[in-house]
């Protein structure tokens, strides 16, 4: 199952490069997938430990601001990347040291009110952040070359399908190790884990500090794709997005965030593309689809056809 | 317009390209290239079709529906029939952004017509540079949009937020200025914002010493007014200004009509036309309405009344609505589009004509609305008159409409090319009220 988990991970790459190639407008769609599965794939470290966080858009949006912020001053888009996780994942220890203490429901909503101030500061701050309008974010360096928007969108479709990879890999063998079953282990019973001496509490901010931090790359990555930045990044809907991203995927293999992720945006733009005024009926429908006939997500439909395969 | 470095790019960029395979698609992204003329014109329309900024976005979609409709029966432009996309901007700017990149490169759409929203449009215009594609901004405000910078493919076929937060404020200062004290009342986001920090400018430099008694901007969408319609009644201001727009004006005008607000303060509302068929008679005489330009139905002057009646009837005969401004600026992007695509055709002797080229007649040019005509500065922003009046109540129509209209003539009212509106505000001279128009009366 690990080799095949690979391989299609690597075949799933592949293909969206080709993607990208072949219809150049589907890189930029494909660079945002990249971008919130990458968000996801933090949204899922926290699902192993049981918990949902309704407002870890948050991240993103203070990565995107940062960018936005600093792109003037230094445009030079991987300083950009680092300083826009930076903010986000110290922004993430100091909201995990607060929420890491709760847990289910609790967790859920500090961490969708504790996002909705944020975004409000951003909405409402109107002379620093021009509010709803946004930012826009020009042009920056990658590496210190001067590319053309093009051969930008590349170098950053490029650096998201690498970052994607690295956090995938990272993310497994963070699952695999005694932390990441830790985190299972919160999910089951907290106390067992308190009687085996391991601090649960900072195994579930561990986890956090890294959700945050995974929430920030994707900020920064979006921010340079879309080029304009607006406190909706920040917004509840668009945590909910990435539980619903979570969700669509499955739980069950670091593919599942981007297999989400990919199948999102794609429904988002073909229902939008088909019937203008009712694509939201249509997403929601395939989630109700996917919770009621597919409770394991994408990933769990492959797994299971790969089972009946085995099987007989 | 065409810079020679950004050719030689893309013909190395192109070249680069032939030897991946699939780089067909890319082809026609040059806007210098040699035009085909199309089977037919793809335009794609960005515009709200959910969420509460819907109420200007569906008319606006019908709009463009009935114009296509008609244009089409008339034999297209250039005898090429026309075809819409349209996109969703309720999901923010991310998912726009993409739309409006797909709509380009793989919809392959000649022209692209973006946004109520101004955040769309701060978003969607670098992109028309970008991707060269020839947008015309047909219902955002913002005044940021082409003071921030030239825009080589963007125009904008009506009005912005200057004019219409300045032509209110001289329609007040030239009908009613013996006021002392005033208040405002805005949603709590950029154009509230932006509307107030103008409207301020222009009054401190106009009548000095007015004292604000009050600053309100309670969130985008609030069902509720109570407290701030008690803070208003208790600091008593001779004016209060409020950009609401859509529900959340029909909310505010009747919660402070229950309150008897409307009796103590007068009332600017720039936005006040497409609320008030719903409001019907709740909406009382006696205050200062605006429509974003010259889009009344009882227009005291149009150009043409047939034309303006035609759309009338047409309009309410197709969706049994009446016409509210959106409609009229959907009007106008389709007639703007339609002169500068003759105009280009013309220059080419009937061949058709490339992006650059389309761009190109855009620049200055001239096209009828349903009520008056535009023109294109050369920035490309368009310069659309405004007019402002005093609500009333007649028998013939059910809600409240304009009587006393002064007609504010674009160029008046209208920043200067290269000027910053807030700057230009300021430096605004007292001699300025001596040219505003005298009303039409009735």
């Amino acid at each position: 199952m690990r080799r095949f988990e690979t391989l299609l991970g690597l075949a799933a790459a592949v293909l969206m490069v080709v993607a990208a190639i072949l219809a150049p407008w589907l890189k930029f769609v494909l660079t945002i997938a990249l971008a919130k599965g990458i968000a996801v794939i933090g949204i899922m470290l926290l699902l192993r430990a049981g918990q949902v966080s309704f407002g870890h858009a948050v991240f993103i949006g203070l990565s995107a601001y940062a960018v936005a912020f600093l792109a003037p001053a230094v445009p030079e888009a991987l300083v950009l990347l680092i300083a826009g996780t930076a903010v986000a994942t110290v922004s993430g220890l100091l909201i995990g040291l607060f929420v890491s203490r709760y847990r289910e429901i609790f967790f859920g909503m500090l961490n969708l009110a504790l996002s909705m101030v944020i975004y409000s500061v951003l909405e409402k701050f109107y002379s620093i952040t021009k509010g709803t309008d946004g930012i826009r974010v020009e042009l920056p360096r990658f590496a210190g070359m001067a590319l053309e928007r093009a051969d930008f969108e590349w170098a950053i479709f490029a650096l998201a399908l690498v970052l994607a990879i690295g956090f995938a890999l990272f993310a497994r063998l963070y699952l695999a190790s005694p932390m990441g079953q830790a985190l299972s282990a919160i999910k089951t019973r907290e106390t067992r884990l308190e009687f085996m001496g391991v601090p649960a509490r900072q195994v579930l901010l561990s986890a956090y500090v890294l959700s945050a931090l995974m929430g920030g790359v994707a900020g920064a990555l979006i921010a340079m794709t879309t080029r304009h930045v607006t406190p909706l990044l920040a917004y509840w809907t668009a945590s909910g997005e990435l539980v619903f991203i979570a969700i669509l995927g499955g739980a069950g293999s670091v593919l599942g965030p981007f297999l989400g992720a990919v199948t999102f945006e794609l429904v988002r733009i073909y229902a939008g593309a088909a019937v203008a005024d009712a694509w939201q009926m249509i997403l929601g429908g395939v989630l109700l689809a996917v919770i009621l006939f597919a409770p394991g997500g994408l990933w769990g439909m492959i797994q299971g056809a790969l089972r009946r395969r085995a099987a007989p | 317009m065409t810079d020679q470095p950004s050719l030689s790019r893309r013909g190395l960029l192109a070249g680069a390209a032939a030897a991946v395979p699939g780089a067909v698609l890319m082809q026609g992204s040059d806007a210098n290239a040699q035009a085909q003329k199309p089977a037919e014109l793809k335009i794609g329309i960005t515009t709200f079709l959910s969420g509460p900024a819907s109420v200007f976005g569906v008319p606006g979609k019908q709009a463009a529906e009935m114009m296509i409709d008609e244009i089409n029966k008339a034999g297209g432009i250039g005898g090429v029939r026309l075809r819409a996309y349209f996109v969703d901007e309720a999901p923010g700017t991310e998912h726009l952004v993409g739309e409006f990149r797909r709509l380009v490169q793989s919809e392959g759409v000649h022209v692209m017509l973006a946004s109520i929203s101004s955040g769309s449009c701060l978003a969607c215009t670098p992109l028309s540079k970008d991707l060269q594609k020839t947008t015309i901004l047909w219902d955002c405000a913002t005044q940021r949009i082409f003071e921030e910078g030239p825009q080589p493919f963007a125009f904008r076929s009506q009005g912005f937020a200057t004019p219409e937060v300045l032509a209110p404020l001289l329609y007040l200062l030239k009908t009613k200025p013996d006021f002392r004290t005033m208040a405002v009342i805005n949603q709590d986001y950029a154009w509230g914002r932006d509307s107030w920090e103008m409207w301020r400018a222009g009054m401190e430099a106009l009548k000095p010493g007015v004292r604000v008694v009050a600053e309100l901007f309670p969130r985008l969408g609030a069902p509720d007014y109570t407290t701030e319609i008690t803070r208003l009644l208790a600091a008593r201001p001779d004016v209060i200004f409020s950009g609401h727009w859509g529900g959340d004006l029909v909310t505010l005008a009747r919660q402070a009509a229950e309150r008897r607000l409307f009796e103590r303060s007068l009332f600017v509302l720039p936005v006040a036309e497409a609320s008030l068929p719903i409001l019907g008679r709740t909406f009382p005489a006696g205050h200062i309405i605006g429509t974003r330009g010259d889009h009344w139905n009882n227009h005291p002057r149009p150009k043409d009344p047939a034309r303006l009646k035609a759309l009338n009837d047409a309009y309410r005969a197709r969706f049994n609505e009446p016409v509210i401004y959106p409609v009229h600026h959907m009007v106008q992007a389709f007639n703007a589009l339609k002169a500068a695509y003759d105009k280009a055709l013309a220059a080419k002797g009937g061949a058709w004509p490339n992006d650059a080229e389309l761009a190109a007649a855009f620049r200055g040019l001239t096209f009828d609305s349903p009520t008056s005509t535009i023109t294109l500065r050369e920035d490309g922003q368009g310069l659309e008159d405004q007019i402002v009046g005093l609500s009333t109540h007649v028998d013939s129509t059910p809600y409240a409409i304009p009587k006393d209209m002064v007609i504010f003539p674009a160029a008046m009212v209208s920043t200067p090319v290269g000027m910053k509106s807030v700057d230009w505000l300021k430096s605004l001279k007292p001699d300025i009220l001596g040219q505003v128009p005298a009303p039409i009366a009735g």
